[in-house]
């Protein structure tokens, strides 16, 4: 078979997909990436460091980055060309859904069944299609740009090459154990590239954070997914999600815990994956770690948010969201028990790290929290049902998520880049081109360039960022009638009004808690964006901030302007048909992402009647929090010196909010001191140097007793024997060299006497005296 | 006719002389010239026993010939190593020379 038939093989395509970022790593990693030790004081290392004078660093030269950034840029356009074919081949299907593109080969012979290893391609997978290689590719154009004075470009783009093939085969997996594979994978490269930076304590500090609370969760996850693959006997997603029989099967028996108590196979497994998604999607308690994965260059910040790593764990609920439905159905008011942990986990999230954003001044710390209040939406609308808005929204979101990070990373660089030109101005030192991001151990003064009371006025520099970060920051607020966020937000609020009108406690629970927390998202982002760009620079750094000229300018806003487009035009795809005005002129006949995305389920989700109330809610929900935020920061920009009007108006809640609730020292406390405790004295010292050191050394203290034995018996018995002989023999031989005195005459004398002796034997011998005698 | 055993008599008697010239003369010389003596008891020997007891066989008196050669050389050699003794050490005396004294 040959490439021909594979890429014109709609089957067979989608296993091509993640090929080339997963290339692109190993070529990068293996061959293109190819260091020379400098002196650490060489301005070719970019990120100086203290700590490393007098060591060599590696540095990559010029011509093997430029090799590898095209590596890995041919790797991530490669998925992107053949995503964009799948997606036309899906668009081109018939009863697109009921027959979906895929194929699966076996994997893994275990005894009792055979773990199957396959791609699959349906419609959910495809909108996935369309929104992941683009998002990844415009990161990887930014990343040209942003990494470009990093000396370790080479290894970054291997490291979110392989990121991107992993959210891929993630994406085009067809069973669960495979798409753990992807998950698991995104979790390592999550902690290389949160600790990127590695010579900053927090960087890495953050990185380790990120992995262990992940794990945390990955591990109950793989609980249940041991369990689904116990109680189906098999992990993939058609045999599964796709069975009514298998579902029925799964939703009426008794789990294995708390089965009594009502509780069914397909209710623990579920739940077991949604702890999974909360660790990787960032929900409560466990999403203490993403905004420390801000320590991370900002494309690995929109990488994690947007397109991989917390999509993926919104991703893997909504592909296995047939099987927390099992046994209930949420438009009728039966919630099982995922359902309602996700309705309860989801819209307490959102609201909870909006409060927290608020109080937020560190510009992608802000990001950081509304992801968590996104994502929070998403798990809320699953929770409810709302199936089709919540994989609306997470493509909407991943658009103007992506494009605010990369927003934010371009005005980090342009106040890095007015730091530089202010310490340059300063110390009139021309020969320090050192300008690595977030890296200023050689600047005298403390100056965070992320921190958004350092800036202001950026909207006169940066006037293409300014604007992009508008747009996408609008979107995020659900800006009405025009953004893409106005319209997936409002299409949760109205299945959760819905589900209010019938009296069911979950949807009006997540309704209230989803329209305050699109108020203080609205508030939020106008209140970033205030701060950031609107009225005159408060520092001297702000004045200079720009992103320069040529090709990192060009690479770092490109991507901007695309993303924009699409954080406005997205929303227009899940129109509501009976929306005045717009939706005759976007759906005229129906609601286009609701048709295509609904057949991924074996029984579509039905479209509910058009309601003007949630939407008036969505109305005054963002307008609202824009108007305030407007209000606050907008009219009246900050002044230099000026203190944020919020900590008067919030007095003693807002230590609270800015401390995040001080759940990051709580759970030092129950957590981490305990567990250190633990490891220190039960563990180092009790186990480690009490029990096993001391089986240990009793075993090495016998072995050295029976050695001495053997060691004794050597020296007496052996030694004894081979050290007597010689001894003997030189004894012998000191009373035997007597005889030879050097005088010639004895010599001859015992000759003689010897000859004599000799001749009286040989007399005696031959009988001769005898003969003589006789 | 003189019978043999007188001649083994004569030789017996100087081969004893020449011994004890070996043995107990203090000069080299003199011990050169008693191993002489003894060579030339075993000639006389030699001589007297192809005479009396295979006169027809010429291997007596030829060994007696071989005897002289040696006995020659032997002067030579070992006046040689004397003298060569005697400029290192002023001394013909060999109790002296005793270096390889173990």
């Amino acid at each position: 078979m040959n490439l021909n038939d594979i890429l014109s093989n709609p089957d067979l395509l989608p296993w091509l997909i993640p090929v080339g970022p997963l290339l692109a790593f190993f070529i990068i990693m293996l061959a293109t990436n190819r260091a020379k030790m400098v002196p650490a004081t060489s301005h070719e290392y970019g990120g100086h460091h203290p700590d490393y004078d007098g060591m060599k660093v590696p540095v990559v030269t010029l011509q093997s980055r430029i090799l590898s950034v095209t590596v890995g840029m041919l790797g991530t356009l490669t998925a992107w060309v053949l995503s964009l074919i799948t997606v036309s081949n899906a668009f081109g299907a018939q009863h697109f859904g009921e027959e979906v593109f895929g194929d699966r080969l076996n994997w893994l012979a275990t005894g009792v069944g055979e773990f199957t290893m396959g791609v699959l391609v349906d419609p959910f997978t495809t909108v996935m299609l369309i929104m992941v290689p683009l998002a990844v590719t415009m990161i990887f154009i930014y990343s040209i740009g942003y990494m470009a004075h990093d000396p370790r470009q080479s290894r970054f783009f291997a490291l979110i090459s392989l990121f991107a093939g992993a959210m891929l085969t993630l994406v085009v997996a067809d069973n669960l154990l495979l798409m753990f594979v992807g998950w698991e994978v995104m979790g390592l490269c999550s902690y290389l590239l949160i600790g990127f930076w590695f010579e900053k304590e927090s960087a890495y500090k953050a990185a380790i954070k990120a992995f262990t609370t992940t794990r945390v969760a990955d591990v109950i996850m793989l609980l249940g997914i041991a369990y689904l693959y116990a109680s189906a006997g098999t992990l993939s997603f058609r045999d599964i999600l796709y069975n009514e029989a298998m579902l029925e099967h799964l939703a009426s028996t008794p789990a294995i815990i708390l089965g009594g108590w009502g509780l069914s196979a397909a209710g623990l497994i579920g739940v077991f994956l949604i702890i999974g998604t909360i660790g990787k999607s960032a929900q409560f308690p466990l999403h203490v770690w993403l905004p420390d994965a801000m320590e991370g260059p900002t494309p690995v910040s929109a990488m994690i948010h947007a397109a991989a790593m917390v999509s993926a764990g919104v991703y893997a609920i909504i592909r296995m969201y047939p099987l927390f439905e099992a046994g209930g159905n949420p438009h009728a008011g039966e919630f099982t028990t995922p359902l309602m942990l996700m309705a309860i986990v989801g819209g307490f999230t959102a609201l909870f790290s909006a409060t927290i954003a608020v109080a937020q001044n560190d510009v992608k710390r802000v990001l950081a929290y509304s992801t968590i209040s996104q994502l929070g939406f998403m798990m809320a609308a699953l929770g409810i049902g709302a199936y089709i808005a919540a994989a609306f929204h997470l493509i909407t979101h991943a658009f103007f998520k992506a494009l605010l990070f990369m927003a934010s990373g371009s005005v980090i660089h342009g106040m890095e880049h007015g730091e530089h030109h202010v310490h340059e101005h300063h110390a009139h030192d021309e020969h320090d081109e050192a300008h690595g991001h977030d890296d200023h151990h050689d600047h005298g003064h403390h100056f965070d360039p992320q921190d958004m009371m350092n800036m202001g006025g950026l909207r006169k520099t940066m006037p293409v960022t300014f604007w992009t970060f508008l747009l996408g920051g609008l979107s995020l607020s659900g800006f009405p009638l025009l953004t893409a966020g106005f319209w997936s937000k409002d299409e949760i609020l109205a299945d959760a009004w819905l589900g209010l009108t019938h009296g069911y406690g979950a949807p009006a629970f997540v309704f209230i808690m989803l329209c305050l927390a699109a108020f203080l998202t609205a508030f939020y982002t106008m209140r970033q964006l205030g701060l950031t760009f609107m009225g005159e620079p408060r520092t001297e750094e702000a004045a200079h901030a720009n992103l320069g000229q040529g090709i990192v300018s060009f690479t770092m806003t490109l991507p901007l302007i695309i993303l924009a487009f699409l954080a406005v035009v997205a929303g227009f795809a899940g129109v509501h048909p009976d929306f005045p005005l717009f939706g005759a002129i976007f759906s005229p006949e129906y609601n286009w992402f609701h048709h295509f995305v609904g057949p991924t389920l074996l029984h579509e989700p039905a479209s509910i009647d058009f309601s003007i109330v949630p939407v008036l809610f969505s109305f005054g929900v963002a307008l609202g929090g824009l108007g305030l935020g407007y209000w606050m920061y907008w009219r009246k920009p900050l002044e230099a010196g000026q203190p944020d009007p919020l900590v008067s108006i919030l007095g003693t809640v807002h230590p609270v909010l800015k401390n995040k609730y001080y759940l990051d020292e709580l759970y030092a406390t129950l957590f981490i001191q305990p567990s250190q405790w633990f490891s220190r004295v039960v563990v180092s010292d009790f186990m480690d140097n009490g029990i096993i050191d001391g089986v240990l050394h009793l075993i090495a203290r016998v072995f050295t007793w029976i050695g001495d034995l053997i060691k004794n018996l050597n020296v007496w018995l052996i030694d004894g024997v081979g050290d007597g002989i010689p001894e003997l023999v030189a004894i012998f031989g000191t009373w035997f060299r007597r005889i030879q005195t050097g005088r010639i005459q004895q010599y001859m004398l015992l000759v003689v006497i010897a000859m004599i002796v000799i001749a009286l034997i040989f007399a005696v011998s031959s009988g001769f005296l005898v003969q003589a005698a006789g | 006719m003189i019978p043999l055993w007188m001649y083994l008599l004569v030789a017996a008697a100087l081969f004893c002389m020449g011994a004890y010239a070996v043995l107990a003369r203090r000069n080299a010389v003199a011990i050169l010239m008693g191993v002489e003596l003894m060579l030339n008891a075993v000639n006389i020997n030699l001589v007297g026993f192809w005479r009396y007891q295979q006169p027809l066989n010429m291997a007596g008196q030829a060994f007696a010939a071989f005897v002289f050669v040696i006995a020659a050389a032997e002067a030579a050699v070992g006046l040689a190593i004397i003298i060569s003794v005697y400029r290192q050490r002023k001394s013909v005396i060999p109790d002296e020379a005793d270096t390889l004294k173990g």
